[in-house]
Parts: C-alpha cells; structure tokens; sequence
C-alpha cells in the first residue's frame, strides 16, 4: 500500500517535540513497516511505557493510518 | 459507549493474572507481533488468558484509548500494562520477563 510517510518525516516529528532526541529511523519491510530508535535525556526515570507513550503521542494520528507498524527501542542515554 | 468497552476491558485484565490482548489466537495468531508474544508467554510456562481483539472491533479499538496506546499486542499482569511487542522482547531478553512472570509459573 503506498504511503506518503517517509522515515524521515517520522524522525521530524518526533523531533518536533524532542528537540534534543537523538532519533534514527528506518524501514524493516515494505514502505509502512518502521523501526526507529530515540535516544533522550528526558525519559531518565520513566518506565519503558511511558517512555514510547511519549514518542508515540509525537507521532500522532499516524500512528493509526500510514504506519502499519513500528519497532521503537527508547533509552535515557 | 467507551466507558462500557472500556469497564468491559477492565473486567477482563482483572480475571486472571496475566492477560494478553492479541490478533487471532495463541494457536492461529494472526499477526507476526502477536505471534512473537505469545511464543515468549509459551517459553515462560505460565498459564495466560488471551483476548483476540479481532473478534470485536469495540475491544480493538477500546484496548487502545483504555492505556493510551496505539497498537496490539498487549500484556497485563495483575491488571497492569506491561508493553507491547518492543518492550516485553526486550524484558525477555534480559531476563525481566522471567523475573516478573517468576510467581505465576505452573
């Protein structure tokens, strides 16, 4: 299915609102399969859940329609 | 209509000790995210009840809003979320996983 979602439009928005994130993005399969990585010094001390609460809340309503799937790995440092 | 679906999901995360919300079933999972937890679940050894969302579009779409989180899998234990498919990997692999689900083996 075609999507006009690139990994680096994910990696913009995330770092939309976490400026300081390091974030690398990719494609695993096709064009909608995603794995990205953010590194932030914000998620220092929050649970593994929360820490991908709040980069999915930076991704959006795309999280529900052109990413069909996303490997996310986050870490504090 | 969200609040039914979602004290429906609550009534389930509270029946048994480890809930696993999946598409399709532990036997025929019907997406390869699902199929990787489930397949961890197994190497456990514990005992789990799984929901397979597919069979009600309510559930499918409630389970979401009721944690605040966009995708399927996912894992309760005594009635909290654990993760997703990324996190209960990751716990597997180093050894979180094991330790939690420790006090519920067979």
């Amino acid at each position: 299915m075609a999507t006009d979602i690139t990994p680096d439009h994910l990696r913009k928005l995330v770092l939309a609102q976490l400026p300081d994130a390091q974030v690398n993005v990719g494609l695993f399969s096709g064009d909608d399969h995603f794995e990205m990585e953010v590194v932030w010094s914000g998620f220092s001390g929050k649970s593994r859940v929360a820490q991908h609460q709040i980069v999915y809340a930076a991704l959006g309503d795309n999280m529900h329609q052109a990413v069909h799937a996303l490997a996310l790995k986050t870490r504090a440092e | 209509m969200t609040d039914t679906v979602h004290q429906q999901i609550d009534n389930l995360v509270h029946e048994q000790d480890i809930v696993l919300f999946m598409k399709g079933t532990p036997q025929f999972p019907q997406c390869g995210f699902s199929q990787r937890v489930a397949a961890m679940l197994e190497q456990q050894g514990i005992s789990y009840a799984a929901v397979n969302v597919l069979l009600d579009p309510a559930i499918r779409e409630g389970i979401k809003s009721y944690t605040d989180w966009p995708t399927i899998p996912q894992l309760y234990v005594k009635a909290e979320f654990v993760g997703g498919c990324d996190i209960i990997t990751e716990m597997h692999e180093s050894g979180e996983l094991a330790e939690l689900l420790a006090p519920f083996k067979k």
